[in-house]
């Protein structure tokens, strides 16, 4: 068996096909992207070498970028301190063993499968200024005249695409986290109980700390997410208005395929790949360090 | 007395549950509501109730009067093919990868899951160009390739997680028994390692049928634009009616609602086995 499993043909065979097509369609796509980050660009023209000036334009003299990376943060902010402790309660709390757990588990990963296209226009009607249901709801509780323009005010627009984007997934991560919960093994909780701990000691001492890689994985999943978001925004704002809701995408892409800058805008879309690979290792080495002292413990 | 403490606590804990389930499900009943009510009600008359007329012949004029019906089926074919070929092809990396023996077998698995990592827009721009170059930009297949290279990646995560956790033994009783690897790779392992196919299979499924970004950059025919995409652009081509957007947005949802209904208990049971703990 051994020898068919070391053949280098069947190896070939099966890895090589699957390997290519990634490589050809994405991997290489990528590469040239950063190639493209270093040069003057604009498709037609010539490219001209200009080393880092586009990434040191995206902070010197891009008014935008900065704002648009800001948004992202507050993204990301918004996932790791309101989506995560959400789907982890719900998580914790159907992995405990309620009535109709089950049906909670697939209803609540409902949003997830439905296109942004549809959940961008269900919130776009909601946030409408004048028969959204925010709105209707708020005159309903005595602001008899209230108009507020969620969408079309600067510094609400950004956050009326934040609650869909937290919104839909809190059920992709309450699965992963119930999974997680799921997984572990009884035993702990049997000793736990025999030494008479209570249920927070429970959680804090037993649950979370061998939870904690599936933890860094939604974590990781919700920031490089956030940083990476681009759907909501291009369909719910389109990153007004005055570009205040703009996001590293948004731009990437308003810059590449409206403006032609293809330099610029690849250099914009390569900030975003780093910025990803960035805060996964940086999260994995985090959760490396809090899993040592957990172990030393 | 403390039973009846405990049920009290149950039931307060239940009906938590219950709303934060109305919210997720929200979205279905508000869209067909939407999708038959006319725009006076739409737009303030009867934000949340039932129609005062149930009008369906919106979806009649979707399907027979506007081109949702050829962006379906072109959505059927990308979903389709890149569902079948990503699954194939992955599944085959996934097993080389974990059950054979070779040096780099480590680095190439790397290479995938960075590809998961990330974001696929930044390779927009070269692949517009080298499609069209290539003069399949605009086409199926100028479609179909990336998001095949994009499903490949959680794909070969998901069934790898899988075949580590397959007893050497299985396979040894194969080979003993005279299979070839081909046989015991279609035979025998593929059905031990289904309900990840099933899950991965509605991941590529949901990514592909949901695109936007590439659907909307590489395609500018309307004969092979995407229900998503096609929809989209209604949105600005018939603002002033709604009803029939709805009924588009409808449409889009259903065969997505139904996969997932269909497919859910496979894909969360391979999720609780681990598949996606990453």
């Amino acid at each position: 068996m051994d020898k068919v499993l070391s053949s280098k043909r069947y190896i070939a065979l099966f890895v090589v096909p699957a390997f290519l097509i990634f490589i050809a369609f994405a991997i290489i796509p990528l590469i040239v992207t950063g190639v493209y980050s270093f040069f003057e660009y604009d498709g037609a023209g010539e490219k001209i070498f200009i080393g880092f000036q586009n990434y040191i334009d995206l902070f010197v003299k891009d008014e935008y970028f900065i704002k648009a990376l800001l948004n992202t943060l507050i993204l990301a902010g918004a996932s790791i301190l309101i989506q995560l402790p959400i789907s982890l309660t719900i998580a914790l709390i159907l992995a405990k063993g309620v009535k109709g757990e089950k049906f909670f588990r697939t209803v609540y990963f409902v949003p997830v499968v439905i296109s942004s296209m549809v959940i961008g226009q269900l919130w776009l009607k909601v946030f409408n200024s004048q028969y959204g249901l925010l709105n209707v709801v708020i005159r309903f509780f005595g602001a008899k005249d209230f108009e507020y323009s969620w969408l079309s005010n600067e510094s609400t627009a950004f956050l009326t695409t934040v609650v869909p984007s937290v919104w839909q997934y809190i059920g992709y991560h309450m699965l992963i986290l119930y999974a997680g919960i799921k997984s572990i093994s009884s035993d702990y909780y049997e000793a736990a109980q025999i030494d008479g701990a209570n249920n927070f000691q429970v959680a804090s001492k037993i649950t979370m700390p061998l939870l904690a890689p599936v933890i860094k994985t939604c974590t990781v999943f919700a920031l490089v997410g956030s940083l990476r978001a681009f759907d909501l925004v291009y369909i719910m704002t389109g990153g007004g208005p005055n570009r205040a809701s703009e996001v590293p995408a948004t731009l990437m892409y308003n810059n590449l395929f409206r403006r032609g800058l293809y330099g610029y805008g690849s250099a914009q879309a390569f900030f975003i790949v780093i910025e990803c690979i960035v805060v996964s290792i940086i999260v994995n080495r985090i959760f490396k360090k809090s899993e040592n002292n957990a172990s030393a413990i | 007395m403390k039973a009846q403490k405990v049920n009290v606590k149950k039931g307060i804990l239940t009906s938590i549950l219950s709303l934060i389930a109305l919210t997720q499900l929200f979205p279905l009943y508000w869209l067909l509501m939407f999708s038959l009510k006319d725009n006076v009600e739409i737009s303030g008359a009867n934000i949340l109730g039932f129609p005062r007329v149930w009008r369906w012949e919106h979806y009649v004029r979707a399907l027979t009067d506007s081109d949702i019906p050829r962006y379906f089926i072109n959505s059927v074919i990308y979903s389709s093919v890149t569902v079948i070929l990503s699954g194939l092809l992955a599944a085959m990396a996934g097993y080389g990868i974990t059950r054979m023996k070779w040096k780099l077998k480590g680095a190439v698995f790397g290479i995938f899951v960075l590809g998961i990592m990330v974001p696929t827009h930044a390779a927009l721009l070269p692949l517009f160009q080298v499609l069209d170059f290539l003069g399949l930009k605009g086409g199926y297949l100028g479609l179909v390739l990336p998001y095949i290279a994009f499903a490949i990646p959680m794909s070969v995560m998901i069934l790898s997680s899988f075949y580590t956790a397959i007893p050497r033994e299985i396979e040894e009783a194969a080979y003993i028994d005279g299979c070839g690897i081909m046989k015991t790779f279609v035979a025998i392992i593929l059905p031990i390692v289904k309900p990840a196919i099933a899950t991965s299979s509605i991941f590529a499924f949901l990514g592909t049928w949901n695109e936007l970004l590439f659907a909307n950059t590489l395609i500018d025919n309307g004969l092979y634009k995407t229900l998503t995409v096609g929809i989209m652009s209604f949105a600005g081509q018939y603002s002033t009616e709604w009803g029939l957007i709805g009924a588009g947005m409808v449409i889009a949802t259903v065969p997505t609602i139904i996969i997932y209904f269909m497919l859910s208990n496979q894909v969360q049971q391979s999720i609780i086995a681990g598949a996606i703990k990453g």
